[in-house]
């Protein structure tokens, strides 16, 4: 009945492009259609997912396509549930934003209707990828979702540089898919069969197991934006219609992190401490990295863009603890890491979704994607402001809203390395695993610092150009689909006991193991080992901040007179200009200068002299680029080596008929020997 | 074995070799020369102290003289000659520009965990109360290493050496009780000889060099030399042109 | 509920609101003993008292473009900071608003206070509001991992991050020398002193433009706002001593929930509170203002001895070399 469910909000998604059809030239009612099935198909994607991760079912099914003697199979069970919920919720509310963005679009000189095809084919892909259960099915998903976020990417490719990110997505996303093809190449060799229970069947040598993890991690930490292979995520997701890129951001990373969980939990079955700290390292990296990239862009779209690879980061370093934990015979720490992650990763499509639904609302309304040029819509976009703070503070992974129990869950796993006692390797551990909980710290405290510079120069201040003073609230229909996300941050960041009772199936289809001491002291506290070791009580701390506003209200507003509004004080000179506020570059300079070695920063200052006697300039040109060594060191020179590769190749395409009939002879004669040799064999 | 098991002066001996370890990394990151020596000699101070520790403790006599011995070497002999030398020379007021000096720090940290790494087996074997100190002992040598490659100054390349030699001062005392005596007077006697020869190579260094940066060294080697002949002739020649 | 649970929890509050209504008495103390080192004449003890009266009863006056964010933002940052109180043992351990927020929360509480300092601090547009959310971020920004680095020491130490748990730990472990510990304990007191804008990060006494951290994001707050957010300070400096003097120098404070040994805690603690303003009267006499730049390495160098106290605590002090 679920897995029913499922298939329908896959076929409803598929479908929903089509719906604009019937209704020809009367656009508003065509993207209403549209918009109203994919809605659909979010709402039963919740609803099945819900019930199979509430019930812990494991429900099998097969469609009949595909090759004959392989027929799709699908399975839904607790982990692809929890997926579910998680794309539900974030195309839920992207539909409800849909139809009130896409006005913008309206006079646009592209066929709408390719956008609507491929956002549904794009949600139903991501849908079909959850719930495969043989690894052809998987593949062909996995296209599926890529192709057609290819599509969005380049829907605006009258822009050169779409074309490019579009281009390069492609590219990498294929890269990444056939290192995906040769992970289930290795496990289906030692499981006799395609099918995810013939491989999860299979006994891997732990040489054999390790190639498949390597192969894995690459080929979907390549779609998750892990570092190094992240450059081209911040080029692709911005560029997309924002709807889908909360979509792209919030969650088709989470499905390549499905991917990644399924591979290595669900099929290899084997844990190595190795593994973890790989993943560990790796996560560092990218929760680093990408959080001081975040901060020095001044496109509001890439910064968030560059913050997903933050975040992906995080769910990585838990999943490495979770993998050492694992490795060194912690099955109960290992869990707790799995569930950090995986809660993050729900956290993530929430925040981040809510984030980008917000910067198109404020992109769709001033036409203005620089920071530099914004200013001051909290007081023309009130609700958006609000809603977009809420996100801003959940990423920033502060008390009371969902980022932050994530991240402590995370760094409760982390806290647990004492545990760890034993051989040489385990010291090693040891004293790594503070560092890596040191640089989540590190991350929590510079995503502070970077949403404080995106929310502060975009809402905060005055506007610094007229479209951004003249810019006006969005309509009802976008702001309940940010509303839905906000409501989330909250409810998760407020109630993390439940949620975590919740995954109790998840982790038992997984692991075998449960954590009953995370929710034994009752809904009120988190105590993800025991009440001694740790705890937080979310619903307790958001009552107590209520309380306090109360109070102050009480206390204050209602007895004392109303503020006096006077202009601000301008030290005696005459005249604030929006020109004298700190912009986003500056706002960045102290931690350009603190983490130099970071980035390769290209700056020049150029003076023109001017006339007077006092030698003051006449114009001053300050010309910054803050550019990113994984693109200088990995992707250029790569690329180089395989356009000098292509160029040898090419010589072999002489243009001569005889010169080809020769390697027609050739490949057969070789063939013949290479059949010779293994029949002799 | 945990801390709290141990005896309350094998927790002090622990302390003070955490202190050692301190100011090898208060030296790494100490850019200013009198500070410098004033670091070194407190290690010095601190190392006695573990010294005398750990000769009562295990109940080796000996040992007390050894830590006498530093005192008398480490402590106030050794400082003295450099902070006589640093007025001398009048670069008491000089700073070093360290680059990225978070990221030296942090490759010392690294190398404690390395270390520790290193010294895992040698501690398995080793049945003494003190034995986790070794590692701390060899992270000693290691950071001293690292301040002689970090830094450009004469006077910080001196100090890292005789920090080495005070790491492997402690590594024997913390893992064997100390060395015979005879030995330990030898290397003593070593190390205040090469910290006078230093001194003499100071002054040479200034009146060839007219700088204590120990990368104009380079400019000794034949290879650098050529060059410098090579540009000497072309000036030579450019001058010879002229009318 | 039962009756003993409802004294515990009524006691939990009162600990909480007395460390509020104690931190301005704090600040008066520390100005006191820093006038008398310097040959000035001091201020009466409860001079900050009177500053807060006389804010609290004026008029607010605010930027004409002020946003609602500008005037949330001080009851914000005054719940965070009275949430981290509440959840720090002062006089007495086992006491139940502990389990609310262990030290990690805590941290999160102040980070969400600096959160919504530095919107404040962009919030009118003036470029000093700018200027101190920049710099407040980079400070904030590198103090953070070296604090949650500095109590990682701890809590592996005591097997808990719970602030409480960790008290009752090195009570009973007795007197035990702990290279960690001693480095823990210098670097949290440097991240003390960075994240409540004291000398030689920030100093609280100016409004010199250019040396200006903490004071300028709060430039344009007047009135009840200014008074909530100066008092929110004054705790922060309170929470920080006792953090400091209750985790490291626990000894005194109440075990069980007698009142003889109640009055011993609050006695305790008083003690230490001024025995640690007066350390800090020192330093701050000793020591010069850092130029801007000078601060990363001032907080690299907590960071530093901090990570020294994980690595001691691994390397010394664990029994991994079994096996």
């Amino acid at each position: 009945m679920a897995l029913t469910l499922a298939y329908l909000a896959i076929l409803v998604a598929a479908v929903s492009g089509l719906a604009a059809l019937p209704f020809g030239t009367r656009r508003r009612l065509a993207q209403r259609a549209v918009f109203l099935l994919l809605a659909a198909s979010g709402a039963l994607a919740i609803a099945a997912g819900a019930w199979a991760l509430g019930a812990g079912l494991e429900q099998r099914g097969e469609i009949a396509l595909g090759l004959p003697w392989l027929h799709w199979q699908m399975r839904l069970d607790a982990l692809s549930g929890f997926f579910y919920v998680l794309i539900g919720v974030v195309v839920l509310a992207a539909s409800l934003y849909g139809p009130g963005y896409l006005r913008e679009y309206e006079r646009a000189p592209r066929p709408i209707a390719v956008l609507h095809l491929a956002t549904g084919i794009f949600v139903a892909g991501m849908l079909l990828v959850v719930l495969a259960d043989d690894a052809l099915s998987f593949m062909i998903a996995w296209e599926l979702m890529s192709v057609a976020s290819y599509l969005l990417v380049t829907f605006e490719h009258e822009r050169g540089a779409n074309r490019r990110a579009g281009f390069l997505y492609l590219l990498m996303a294929h890269v990444g898919a056939l290192a995906i093809l040769l992970a289930f190449g290795v496990l289906a060799a030692f499981g006799g069969g395609f099918t995810f229970a013939q491989m999860a069947a299979g006994e891997l040598t732990p040489l054999w197991a390790t190639v498949a993890f390597a192969f894995a991690l690459a080929g979907f930490g390549a779609k998750a934006g892990l570092v190094p292979l992240h450059a081209w995520l911040p080029e692709a997701h911005p560029v997309a219609p924002s709807h889908v890129s909360a979509l792209m951001s919030g969650v088709m990373l989470k499905v390549a992190i499905y991917g990644f969980v399924r591979v290595t939990y669900g099929l290899i079955g084997q844990y190595y401490w190795g593994w973890g700290l790989l993943l560990l390292v790796l996560g560092a990296a990218s929760a680093l990295a990408g959080v001081l990239y975040a901060i020095q862009q001044n496109e509001l779209k890439r910064l968030l863009a560059y913050s997903s690879i933050e975040n992906v980061g995080i769910v990585f370093l838990g999943l490495g603890l979770s993998l050492i934990f694992l490795g060194t015979g912690q099955p109960v720490l290992g869990t707790l890491g799995l569930v950090a992650a995986l809660y993050h990763a729900f956290n993530h499509a929430l925040f981040k979704g809510l984030l980008f639904l917000g910067a198109g609302a404020v992109i769709m309304r001033t036409h203005e994607r620089d920071l530099e040029h914004m200013g001051g819509l909290i007081r023309r976009m009130p609700v958006t402001a609000g809603l977009f703070l809420v996100g801003s503070i959940a990423i920033s992974a502060l008390p009371p809203f969902n980022g932050f129990v994530s991240e402590w869950l995370t760094f409760q796993t982390a806290l647990r390395a004492p545990v760890l006692d034993g051989g040489v390797e385990t010291a090693v551990l040891r004293s790594l695993i503070p560092l890596a909980a040191a640089a989540l710290a590190l991350t929590g405290a510079l995503a502070a610092a970077c949403f404080i510079k995106a929310y502060g120069i975009a809402f905060l201040g005055r506007p610094r150009t007229r479209h951004v003073a003249r810019a006006r609230e969005v309509s009802r229909g976008m702001l309940a689909g940010m509303a839905l996300l906000a409501g989330g941050c909250l409810l998760l960041g407020v109630l993390p006991t439940p949620v975590i009772a919740a995954l109790a199936p998840l982790t038992r289809l997984l692991l075998d193991v449960q954590l009953p001491q995370a929710t034994a002291s009752g809904w009120l506290w988190l105590t993800p080992v025991a009440p001694s070791v740790a705890s937080y009580s979310a619903p307790l701390v958001a009552f107590a901040i209520a309380l306090v506003f109360a109070l102050g209200y009480v206390l204050f507003k209602r007895r004392a007179k109303p503020p006096r509004y006077t202009p601000a004080w301008d030290c005696g000179f005459g005249g604030l200009t929006a020109r004298m506020q700190y912009s986003s570059t500056g706002f960045a300079m102290p931690m350009r200068r603190v983490f130099a070695p970071a980035w390769r920063i290209e700056e020049r200052v150029e003076t023109t002299p001017g006339p007077d006697a006092l030698g003051r300039p006449r114009a001053i040109r300050h010309a910054l680029h803050v550019l990113d060594w994984s693109w200088l060191k990995a992707y250029v020179p790569i690329g180089r080596l395989v356009l000098a590769a292509a160029r040898r190749i090419g010589a072999l395409q002489a243009g001569s008929i005889h010169t080809y009939l020769v390697y027609s002879f050739v490949t057969l004669l070789v063939l013949l020997v290479v059949q010779w040799l293994v029949g002799a064999a | 074995m945990s801390l709290a098991q141990l005896g309350l002066y094998d927790q002090a001996i622990i302390v003070f070799a955490a202190l050692v370890l301190f100011t090898s990394f208060i030296m790494l990151a100490q850019p200013r020369m009198l500070p410098l020596v004033f670091a070194f000699a407190w290690q010095g101070v601190l190392l006695a102290v573990v010294t005398g520790l750990v000769a009562y403790v295990s109940n080796h006599p000996h040992l007390y003289l050894s830590a006498g011995l530093t005192v008398v070497l480490k402590v106030f002999l050794i400082p003295w000659l450099l902070y006589r030398l640093a007025l001398r020379l009048g670069i008491e007021h000089e700073a070093e520009d360290i680059r990225h000096p978070s990221l030296l720090l942090l490759a010392g940290a690294a190398l404690v965990l390395f270390s520790y790494y290193v010294a895992l087996p040698i501690v398995r074997l080793s049945g003494l109360a003190t034995r986790n100190t070794v590692a701390v002992s060899i992270a000693v040598v290691l950071v001293g290493m690292l301040l002689m490659i970090a830094r450009k100054k004469a006077v910080a390349q001196v100090i890292g050496f005789m920090s080495i030699e005070n790491g492997l001062f402690f590594a024997a005392v913390v893992s064997t009780y100390g060395m015979p005596l005879i030995v330990e007077l030898g290397v003593a006697f070593d190390v205040l000889v090469a910290a006078i020869l230093f001194g003499v190579f100071f002054f040479h260094m200034r009146e060839s060099f007219d700088t204590l940066d120990v990368d104009r060294l380079n400019r000794l080697s034949e290879a650098h030399e050529s060059i410098l002949t090579h540009d000497e002739a072309a000036d030579a020649v450019a001058v010879g042109e002229r009318p | 509920m039962t009756a003993h649970a409802f004294l515990v929890w009524a006691l939990a509050l009162v600990q909480a609101l007395a460390l509020a209504a104690a931190a301005p008495l704090l600040a008066g103390w520390i100005k006191r003993v820093k006038c008398a080192s310097q040959n000035r004449a001091a201020p009466p003890l409860w001079q900050p008292y009177r500053d807060l009266a006389k804010l609290l009863r004026k008029e607010v006056v605010l930027a004409e473009n002020a946003s609602w964010l500008f005037r949330a933002a001080p009851y914000v940052v005054f719940a965070a900071t009275l949430l981290a109180a509440a959840a720090v043992p002062v006089f007495a351990v086992d006491l139940p608003t502990a389990a609310i927020a262990d030290v990690i929360v805590i941290a999160g509480f102040f980070a969400l206070a600096r959160f919504f300092t530095a919107l404040a601090g962009l919030d009118i547009g003036t470029a000093f509001g700018g200027m101190g959310s920049a710099r407040e971020m980079m400070v904030g920004a590198l103090a953070e991992p070296a604090m949650l680095m500095a109590v990682f020491t701890l809590a592996m130490t005591a097997n808990s991050t719970n602030v409480a748990t960790v008290v009752d730990y090195v009570l009973n472990a007795g007197l035990v020398l702990r290279p960690s510990f001693l480095f823990a304990l210098l670097a949290l007191a440097m991240v003390a002193v960075a994240e409540t804008g004291r000398i030689p990060v920030d100093n609280p006494a100016t409004h010199l433009e250019l040396t200006m951290l903490h004071e300028a994001m709060i430039l344009e707050y007047t009135g009840r706002h200014l008074a909530l957010i100066e008092w929110a300070s004054q705790i922060k400096l309170a929470i920080y001593a006792v953090l400091v003097a209750n985790l490291f120098l626990p000894w005194g404070i109440a075990q069980e929930l007698a009142p003889a040994a109640l009055g011993l805690g609050v006695l305790a603690v008083a003690a230490k509170l001024a025995a640690l303003g007066a350390v800090l009267v020192v330093w701050e006499t000793v020591l010069a203002k850092m130029r801007l730049f000078r601060v990363p390495q001032f907080l690299g160098f907590a960071f530093l001895l901090a990570l020294l106290g994980v690595l001691t605590f691994v390397v010394l002090e664990t029994a991994g070399v079994n096996a």
